[in-house]
């Protein structure tokens, strides 16, 4: 069956071909009605197709998984960097803007380009996919955490430190949790775009359901293309759904305020 | 850094920029295709945004089409163009599929994949550009007797005209850096150089390709960022600091994407 769908000469598809008929033809052709009947086979070739995610089931799982793991990783290894950045953006205002213009040229270098840029320092690993998705991420969360610190209001900021406050406990138990819903934006914003480009993650075979895409168009496979490329859309909503679900829970001030 | 060096040496190299295949076919091919898939964008995307701002409708989906752009990865659908082929459909007469347009398939699939790519930040900046003029002058152009048209054309277009440009030049600049993904798909343009270094291990290769890309992206951006300078009207709103405008307090606006 793999033998079947695998196939992607002209050759080796009417050598498939041949074998199925013969195999017909000579009685024992339990193998080849149920390869006629699978409609990921190489002749049916269906865009979405069920047995096909029920025979490759692990594999599928195991993408998904890496995906999940690949993009989680990348976006908070860019929060922990993004963090001190604009912590200290914010306390040398001069550094803002070249804070802000690396962190945006960054995404000028196209990913399929940063991977293998970094292949030389990190190898053909997930290291790689992560750190380079992590730059990316890195542009839009550092942008969020300098909005949200700034869309605190003075005068949270003042009453805390007429309690006593200080700078560390201002920061963390006022000014992040005010700072939560524009970061929780941008959160959103880097999860969704990570989950979609860590497919380009192929490249180096770290790209989760990108790794799928990648066979489904070299094996002219269009079950595993389409439903990969499902996978995606439906990965992004649900981390995307999980975040705004995590907002509302950090958030129990704005609930009936906000939508 | 030895693959820094070599990277050097390769850019340095006129044989690697000349000749069939050489850096700067690609580099037209790219340029070819960012154009085009930049003027079909606009052709499509524009006179919606521009005329649901106009009316003041659809406003969900003219936001929403950014955040759904974001969850679609550009490889997955360059990857399903490619392989459904769907100018197969009409059976080879029209334009046919190997020679469709200057690159065949792979060029024709990306020039699509694209041109749907660069359509969220064109419609949300022009949908949010009409919205976002003053409703005074919009009643003032009435009380003068405006038609509709009138209005769109002599009060909101020269107001919305700086954050549309700003869309477009975000676009521009997208859709350049994504279409080296094209490589992925045995497309045209300097993303070849890319994959091609860095599946012969040729690492200096491709970065060079890498650096070449991110050069062009840079002088792309000045330019872009020049012409909207000069179509901006001196005295309207974002004259001054176009970026001001175009949604820095919100990140998610303003924030680009990548290919993926």
């Amino acid at each position: 069956m793999t033998l079947l769908a695998a196939a992607s000469t002209p050759l080796g598809s009417s050598l498939a071909l041949s074998t199925a008929f013969t195999g017909a033809s000579t009685g024992a052709g339990s193998a080849a009605d149920t390869a006629d009947a699978r409609c990921y086979s190489r002749l049916v070739n269906e865009w979405f197709c069920w047995d096909y995610v029920r025979d490759y089931r692990p594999e599928i799982v195991d993408a998904t998984l890496q995906h999940v793991a690949i993009t989680v990783a990348s976006v908070a290894f860019g929060l922990l960097i993004a963090f001190p950045l604009a912590l200290l953006a914010r306390r040398v205002p001069r550094l803002e803007g070249t804070i802000l213009g690396v962190s945006t040229g960054l995404y000028t270098v196209p990913s399929i380009a940063l991977f293998p840029l970094l292949v030389p320092f990190t190898g053909l690993s997930a290291t790689t996919v992560v750190i380079g998705l992590g730059l990316y991420a890195l542009t839009i969360l550092v942008r969020a955490l300098l909005e949200g610190l700034r869309a605190v209001p003075e005068e949270a900021r003042e009453a805390a430190r007429g309690l006593g406050y200080g700078e560390g406990r201002l920061l963390l138990k006022v000014e992040l949790p005010l700072a939560v819903p524009v970061l929780v934006a941008g959160l959103r914003v880097a999860t969704v775009s990570t989950v979609a480009l860590t497919t380009v993650g192929s490249l180096v075979s770290y790209g989760g359901l990108g790794n799928l895409i990648r066979d489904g168009v070299q094996g002219n496979f269009r079950a595993e293309l389409f439903t990969a490329a499902v996978l995606c859309v439906v990965l992004a909503v649900l981390l995307d759904a999980l975040l705004v679900l995590a907002r509302r829970l950090l958030t129990p001030w704005q609930r009936g305020v906000a939508a | 850094m030895r693959v820094l060096q070599d990277a050097w040496r390769y850019l340095t190299d006129a044989g690697s920029w000349t000749g069939d295949g050489g850096m700067l076919e690609l580099l037209a091919q790219q340029l070819l295709l960012t154009a085009g898939a930049l003027a079909l964008a606009l052709a499509l995307g524009l006179p919606l945004a521009l005329w649901l701002g106009h009316l003041g409708r659809g406003g969900f989906l003219a936001v929403n089409v950014s955040n759904i752009g974001r969850a679609i990865p550009t490889f997955a659908l360059l990857a399903l163009l490619v392989t459904a082929d769907p100018w197969g459909w009409t059976g080879g007469y029209f334009p046919g599929t190997a020679t469709l347009g200057p690159f065949g398939r792979g060029g024709a699939a990306t020039l699509v994949a694209l041109a749907l790519f660069a359509l969220p930040p064109i419609i949300t900046n022009a949908y949010t550009a009409v919205r976002e003029v003053p409703e005074d002058v919009r009643a003032a152009a009435r009380g003068m007797g405006m038609s509709g048209a009138q209005v769109f054309r002599r009060a909101e277009w020269p107001l919305a005209l700086p954050l549309v440009a700003s869309g477009v030049r975000l676009a521009l600049v997208q859709v350049w850096a994504t279409a080296t993904i094209a490589a992925l798909v045995a497309g045209p343009g300097l993303g070849r150089v890319i994959t091609d270094g860095f599946f012969r291990t040729q690492y200096g290769k491709g970065i060079a390709g890498a650096i070449v890309v991110a050069a062009v992206a840079l002088v792309l951006e000045l330019t872009a960022a020049w012409v909207q300078r000069a179509v901006t009207p001196p005295g309207a709103p974002g004259s001054r600091a176009p970026g001001a405008r175009t949604g820095e307090s919100e990140p998610s606006a303003q924030a680009p994407t990548v290919d993926s």
